[in-house]
């Protein structure tokens, strides 16, 4: 009995894998071509120094990006060097994350094209929210 | 007929197919460049083949193990604080790309995984524990610290926000049917 629904769990699992594996390998494809194709000095030159724009920047570069996080912490270790603000630093690592441009498409058709579309604004602008307020918590430290 | 065809292809399949055609064009363009994506792609498939393989156990395991009644006690409707736990500690020690997770959360989700639970285990996909260290040596302890506890805390305001712009939506959308 056990071993029959064990078969018959292997097999939807079969089922609904093969249902999701061209979503898959389409968001791999399209990870590795971002990987790819942005550069990581793409980053560097385009903050403007404003501390307003710059966490929208940092936001969006983020939102945009793919690949390992390790990435977003390099980047953003090269980018305090340069004295970019750290709201804008820590908005885009935080994005970096949260919010998914790139997987946007594998992530509606999985799990549905409001909740994809609704999180990852959400998630954005509590980014920014979130980097203001670890800023300010700095500042008393 | 494009109209036609596009009809009866699904949407995982026209969303492989224009990927696919991006890489054809950078083919046309730029054949080193074509080259080097391609090889990056062969590696980074590589390197995501056990995550793959570990999804898949845990999505069998689930079905064997969790039925609806079962997911829909642990992560359902209300399951209160039990539920945002759960999702917490997962969303902490899941490891690998987030799309990666798409298909187990589908999954949960037609099973009676809640909008809110699914949106506060992503967002606490942020918290790196293995990346801890090296936060701290290009960032600092101060920082390290606050910011992943800020990430737990507003993972859930994230899951409560998603559910009312969802649900205010479903609502409008009703009102708009009456």
């Amino acid at each position: 009995m056990k071993l029959e629904k064990a078969k018959t769990s292997f097999k939807k699992t079969i089922n609904s894998f093969k249902q999701t594996l061209p979503i898959l390998i389409g968001i791999i494809m399209l990870v590795n071509l971002s990987i790819t194709l942005i550069p990581n000095y793409f980053y560097k030159t385009i903050f403007t120094g404003n501390i307003i724009i710059d966490p929208i920047i940092g936001g969006t570069l983020g939102g945009i990006s793919a690949g390992n996080p390790i990435m977003s912490y390099v980047i953003g270790g090269e980018l305090i060097d340069q004295n970019i603000s750290l709201i804008a630093i820590t908005s885009f690592i935080l994005t970096w994350v949260s919010v998914g441009i790139v997987q946007l498409p594998a992530e509606a058709l999985m799990l549905g094209k409001k909740f994809a579309i609704t999180r990852n604004i959400i998630s954005f602008f509590m980014a920014l929210f979130i980097a203001l307020l670890i800023k300010f918590t700095l500042s008393f430290l | 007929m494009i109209n036609k065809i596009l009809e009866k292809i699904e949407g995982k399949w026209i969303f492989l197919i224009i990927i696919s055609l991006a890489y054809l064009i950078i083919g046309f363009i730029n054949i080193a460049l074509f080259h080097k994506t391609l090889i990056a792609l062969s590696k980074l498939i590589l390197k995501l083949a056990p995550t793959l393989a570990f999804i898949f156990i845990l999505m069998f395991l689930s079905d064997l193990f969790f039925n609806a009644k079962k997911i829909s006690k642990h992560i359902g409707h209300n399951s209160g604080f039990k539920g945002w736990l759960i999702t917490i500690i997962a969303g902490i020690i899941s490891s690998g790309p987030i799309y990666m997770w798409y298909p187990i959360l589908s999954d949960l989700k037609d099973k009676g995984m809640q909008n809110k639970y699914i949106a506060t285990f992503l967002y606490n996909r942020s918290v790196k524990i293995p990346l801890v260290p090296m936060m701290i040596y290009y960032f600092g302890l101060s920082f390290t610290i606050i910011f992943n506890i800020y990430i737990i805390i507003f993972s859930i305001i994230n899951g409560l926000l998603v559910n009312l712009f969802l649900n205010l939506n479903n609502h409008e959308n009703s009102n708009r049917k009456c």
